[in-house]
């Protein structure tokens, strides 16, 4: 019996002495493996009387089940502490910076087109879009601005030069000319992104970049526009102003908005109408639902009888009404941008500062922006 | 345009302020631009009286008076010569800002001698642009009167008028609105005839092309001198300079009645006639002020024996000029053309009153009353002796009546008025009805149909009233109201700010110069009056404008931009030739990295890219090489395509040469893709997404490394394995790209990873084999490959 007890002494010491997995396999391999000291002793047993058997066996195998759970749990022990030694050597500086990264922006002007979009969308109105370079009748003409009339010089129009036939284009000086190409089909061969003709009733919204030879704070050489247009039969004044009302409490997302409809005139609407935002100018800039000044925010009317006829819709069947925005304007006031020229700088600060994340799509649950 | 609250109150009868002026102005159509009231201004200012005023005794040219004042006696050191005892003047105590110098007057001695206030001068108050010594006054004044009424000054409504309503250009034209709105009574504008007491000695001829009527009358025996201190100080309240009596009383009718006149020194008319004919070729006028002008066939001059002597409707000549020395003037009440006398502004690049009022449209029957009162007034202010009137032509016909259902009313405008309300409305503002007949006044050839005279009766019952109603509910599309182009043109733009980029929005013309750098610059899309010349040529590439955009944020800076841009470009001037472009710019100056890592900014531009067309929707695009266009750098840039015929964008390095043109530091990285090249999606009738096979059976991947010629792209490599078989092979992607030790000279190694997705059973070691020897085969045929032992 000495010799087994001996034995297990010794493995028992070397399991123990094993500093690492690998030396421990080796302790491993010399009492287990296939000619391992405990091994061997049991390739013995074999040639044993069944007495001797009886009586050595269970000692031996009883070594062999100790020294294997001897080993089993050094080699656990072992492990976790490779795994900790491991990972001590792993750690990072966590206070040193990312790759970098740059910060995209959606535009302001663009971010409140969306948002236009979005309270119009709800309203029913359609998107209709039409060319920046228009013909002298789309722009003017139709819309009921005689030739010659000093009603043009309103526009301070950007010109393009004499075609063969004689002919001037002009930039857009508004987004109107869309009213036509909605109501009035040509033969023209348009992409079929310009708007072509449509059957009444008519509900759409035209926001796009327009034109006129200008520049001050609050007047830049392009700016952009939305346009409405309703075609029906009933719709009346009351319902442009019920839209416009709508759409400027919705759109500035506060109860303090205070609005005011006052008669105007533009040739393409009978009756015209600007409609007013209630605002004080007294430090210097603009600040809306507050103070005795209105600023206008939105000129609109009852489209014109004539133009009416120029795109072949009979006056006395059918009605409605038109407005244009300034979308630019709009950001200005409801985001606090002060002057309209910023907006056409591409500096990367103002950018960062005045853009949207692209994430800030407007949405009905989260509001506007 | 000016008026002030008495002038108004000579035509309407009215308590109403200032303000409920302006109110009611608005909000009858009348845009007020600001009210200027000088009350404000004066408010510290008063009457004095000098009672005292000796030498000073350390100044010659000063003197230190003893005031009376509204503060009691005050010593005031005066430098005015006209500073004398017994002088009635204006005082300003210390504290007072005194506007026409711009300070605030403090207790300090003058020499010596303290002044306890000061004395003003016109030019000081700012009620005259010159002066000379202190004010004036009349010695009735009391001390301690304000300086506003001693002045008789007034607040002054200046405000804008629309194209439409020339008839508001008079100030009687606005009494007869504010009468309609209710603030007042309008008091009778009718004019009396003045009887001539001789025939007229002078010819009087129009061209009715030129000058459909014209009117006129001599009269004799005026002296004309500096106009009455009443008249000078309405126009000067107006912002108008007075002339001579005779100018002014011309210039108050234009005012008063927006009815423009002009007066000739009869003594200088030659030939005994006065015509309105169309200028001849050759022919040329010294006008009033001072220029000289080449008139042609389309302007209407006015003209006598010796010629032009002024051009009709829009400014005398100085030939005939009336001056101090007048004593016969003919006096000229015409109606010009509308359109003609806009052209002629326009054409000859000249402005005045007359002109600004005849190209709107002047009241066609007020042309002989208007002389008839302006007699009145030269007779009273200037004597004389007056001829008989004169008309030669005829005034354009009245407008006609229509047809007015008052029922169109509510339909057009929503509100509910009784007919007797809006019969009372349109009788206000000079309409003549008849039952359902209505004829506009001559003075408001705005008004051509029903819709006009709803605005009329809407505006006089006031916006206000406009009942608020919801828009009736309309069938709705169904799935959004935008199209796929625009839905992409929003989702370009926020996938771009997800990626990192700023979003631009830059002008849509540049620089000739620039625009031809990149393929544009044609004469036909060149404005004719561009802003600046700089801004001179619709863009044919928005990128010149975002590598100025770059440049200049680096000149502040910023050199690290990153910008993008969706908007239109433009290949010609029709509506076919305006694309939808998304551009995005990189300035490549990351900050530096602890890290170091530094792959080629190029691969990341491209990923944002692959990136933007996959949100798209865009089908895979072949890219290719050597193609692109001028303006990029030839080693760096490609185009991706559809095919050939369908280049959907280009992208790389910018050309270091159209950098330094653009006066840019590079390097840049850009792309320019076409939003309307990309093909739309077929519509489908549902939303269902096509069924989802997911394999049970694990994929595998097997390595390859080819031997390629150098130059051979490696997109062109694994092209062809993709096609081997497109049910096993799933992916292809290179993972290395080696030259040097162990690949021969001028070819390089190209390592390719093989993704192969087996659908059906797993695959043999056979099956792999023939499939690996067809892919070795693939790209040896392609572009001669040959597998890398």
């Amino acid at each position: 019996m000495t010799d087994l007890t001996k034995l297990e002494a010794e493995l028992a010491a070397a399991v123990e002495a094993a500093s690492d997995v690998a030396a421990l396999e080796a302790v491993r391999v010399a009492a287990l493996g296939k000619s391992g000291s405990v091994s061997e002793l049991l390739k013995t047993l074999g040639a044993m009387s069944p007495d001797e058997r009886r009586e050595r066996g269970p000692a031996i195998n009883g070594l062999r089940d100790r020294i294997a759970a001897a080993i089993a749990e050094r080699k656990a022990g072992l492990e976790a502490g490779e795994l900790d030694a491991k990972l001590a050597a792993e750690r990072v500086d966590l206070t040193l910076p990312p790759p970098p990264e740059r910060r995209g922006r959606v535009h302001p002007t663009m971010q409140v087109q969306d948002e236009m979009i979005a309270i119009f969308a709800e309203m029913g109105f359609g998107l209709a879009e039409g060319p920046d370079i228009e013909d002298d009748f789309h722009n003017f003409t139709a819309l009921n601005f005689p030739p010659k009339h000093p009603a043009r010089e309103m526009h301070d129009t950007f010109w393009l030069p004499e075609d063969e036939r004689g002919e001037r284009k002009v930039l857009r000086t508004h987004t109107s000319p869309v009213q036509i190409r909605t109501m009035q089909r040509t033969n023209e061969k348009l992409p079929a992104w310009i708007a072509n003709g449509q059957e009444p009733p008519i509900r759409i919204i035209v926001p796009g970049r327009t034109y006129r030879s200008d520049s001050d704070a609050t007047h830049t050489p392009m700016f952009h526009q939305l346009e409405g247009l309703v075609i029906d039969k009933a719709i009346h004044m009351g319902h442009l102003k019920w839209t416009l009302e709508t759409f400027i409490s919705r759109f500035f997302e506060t109860p303090l908005v205070e609005t005011r409809f006052r008669p105007h005139h533009f040739p393409f609407t009978e009756p015209s109408a600007e409609m007013d935002v209630r605002c004080d100018r007294s430090g210097g800039e603009v600040r809306i639902g507050q103070g005795d000044d209105w600023m206008e925010i939105v000129g609109c009317g009852m489209v014109h009888p004539n133009v009416l006829k120029n795109c072949g819709l009979d006056p006395d069947v059918w009605q409605g009404f038109a407005f244009g925005f300034g979308i630019d304007r709009l950001g200005m006031l409801k985001y606090g941008m002060p002057d309209l020229r910023d907006m056409f700088a591409s500096d990367v600060r103002w950018l960062e500062h005045f853009g949207f994340s692209a994430f800030a799509a407007p949405n009905p649950a989260t509001g506007l922006s | 345009m000016k008026f002030t609250l008495s002038w108004l109150k000579e035509h309407l009868d009215t308590t109403a302020t200032a303000a409920e002026v302006v109110e009611a102005m608005t909000m009858a159509g009348l845009e007020v631009e600001h009210v200027e009231d000088p009350a404000a201004k004066l408010a510290q200012f008063t009457v004095a009286k000098i009672v005292e005023a000796v030498q000073h005794p350390n100044a010659d040219r000063l003197r230190v008076c003893q005031v009376d004042t509204v503060d009691g006696r005050k010593e005031i050191v005066c430098g005015a010569p006209n500073a004398r005892a017994g002088l009635t003047t204006i005082y300003a105590p210390l504290g007072a800002y005194v506007p026409g110098s711009g300070i605030t007057l403090e207790a300090r001695p003058v020499r010596g001698v303290v002044s306890n206030g000061m004395l003003c001068s016109a030019k000081e108050l700012e009620v005259a642009e010159e002066s000379d010594g202190i004010v004036e006054l009349p010695d009735g004044l009391a001390v301690g009167v304000s300086a506003t009424e001693a002045f008789g000054l007034e607040a002054v409504i200046d405000f804008e008028v629309t194209p439409n309503r020339p008839d508001w250009l008079g100030v009687v034209g606005i009494a007869r609105d504010l009468a309609a709105v209710g603030l007042g009574k309008l008091k009778d504008p009718a004019v009396a005839a003045v009887p001539g007491k001789s025939p007229l000695s002078l010819e009087i001829r129009v061209d009715g092309d030129a000058c459909p009527v014209f009117a006129g009358r001599l009269i004799r025996g005026v002296k004309n001198g500096p106009s009455p201190a009443w008249l000078q100080r309405k126009l000067i309240a107006i912002g108008l300079r007075p002339i001579s009596a005779l100018v002014d009383i011309t210039n108050l009718m234009s005012y008063d009645r927006c009815r423009p006149l002009h007066v000739y020194d009869a003594a200088k008319l030659s030939g005994g006639f006065v015509e309105a004919r169309l200028g001849k070729a050759g022919e040329r006028l010294e006008a009033l002020d001072g220029k000289t002008y080449e008139i042609s066939a389309e302007v209407c001059v006015i003209a006598d024996g010796s010629g032009a002597i002024g051009l009709g409707g829009v400014m005398g000549g100085e030939s005939t000029k009336v001056s101090e020395a007048t004593t016969e003037v003919f006096v000229e009440s015409a109606y010009f053309d509308p359109i003609r006398t806009a052209q002629t502004g326009r054409t000859l690049g000249i402005g005045s009153d007359a002109q600004y009022r005849f190209a709107r449209g002047v009241d066609t029957a007020f042309v002989t009353p208007g002389l008839e009162l302006a007699t009145k007034l030269i007779l009273e202010i200037c004597g004389g002796e007056p001829s008989e009137v004169r008309v030669a032509g005829h005034a354009p016909a009245p407008p006609a009546a229509f047809e007015f259902d008052h029922a169109y009313v509510k339909k057009l405008s929503g509100l509910t008025v009784s007919s007797a309300r809006i019969e009372a409305i349109l009788t206000d503002l000079g309409f003549a009805v008849r039952g359902e007949m209505v004829t506009p006044p001559t003075w408001r050839r705005d008004v051509e149909g029903k819709a006009d005279l709803v605005e009329e009766v809407a505006r006089i019952e006031g916006f206000g009233a406009l009942p608020s109603t919801p828009l009736p509910e309309m069938p709705r599309a169904v799935g959004g109201v935008l199209t796929v182009r625009q839905t992409r043109m929003r989702n370009a733009r926020r996938a771009m700010a997800a990626r990192g980029y700023a979003e631009a929005v830059t002008w849509s013309f540049m620089r000739t110069d620039w625009a031809r750098l990149f393929g544009g610059g044609d004469q036909a899309l060149r404005l004719s009056n561009p802003i600046a010349s700089d801004l001179d040529c619709m863009r044919p590439s928005i990128l010149p404008n975002l590598i100025d955009a770059a440049a200049r944020n680096a000149r502040q800076g910023f050199a690290d931009a990153a910008v993008f841009e969706v908007g239109p470009t433009f290949k010609g001037d029709q509506p076919a030739d305006q694309l939808t472009i998304v551009a995005a710019l990189v300035a490549p100056h990351e900050p530096r990295r602890w890290d170091g890592g530094h792959a080629d900014p190029l691969f990341a531009l491209k990923a944002d890219l692959m990136a933007l067309l996959d949100e798209m929707g865009a089908p895979p695009l072949q890219v290719v090489q050597g193609h692109a266009s001028p303006w990029w750098h030839p080693g760096r840039s490609a185009r991706l395509q559809l095919g050939p015929k369908n280049v959907i964008a280009e992208f790389g390095e910018l050309h270091p040469r159209i950098l330094k043109d653009l006066d840019a530091e590079g390097p840049m990285l850009a792309f320019e893709l076409d939003l309307g090249a990309i093909p739309e999606p077929k519509k489908k009738p549902t939303k269902t997404r096509p069924a989802l096979a997911l394999s049970p059976l694990m994929p595998l991947t097997r390595d390859f490394a080819f031997l390629v010629d150098q130059a051979t792209p490696a997109g062109e490599v694994v092209r062809p394995i993709l096609g081997v078989d497109k049910s096993l092979i799933a992916d292809a992607r290179v993972f290395d790209i080696y030259q040097g030790k162990g690949v021969p000279e001028g070819q390089k190694s190209v390592a390719v990873e093989v993704t192969v997705q087996p659908t059906e059973k797993t695959l043999t070691d056979a099956e792999i084999e023939a499939l690996s020897a067809k892919i070795v085969a693939a790209a040896e045929k392609a572009v001669g490959a040959k597998l890398r032992s």
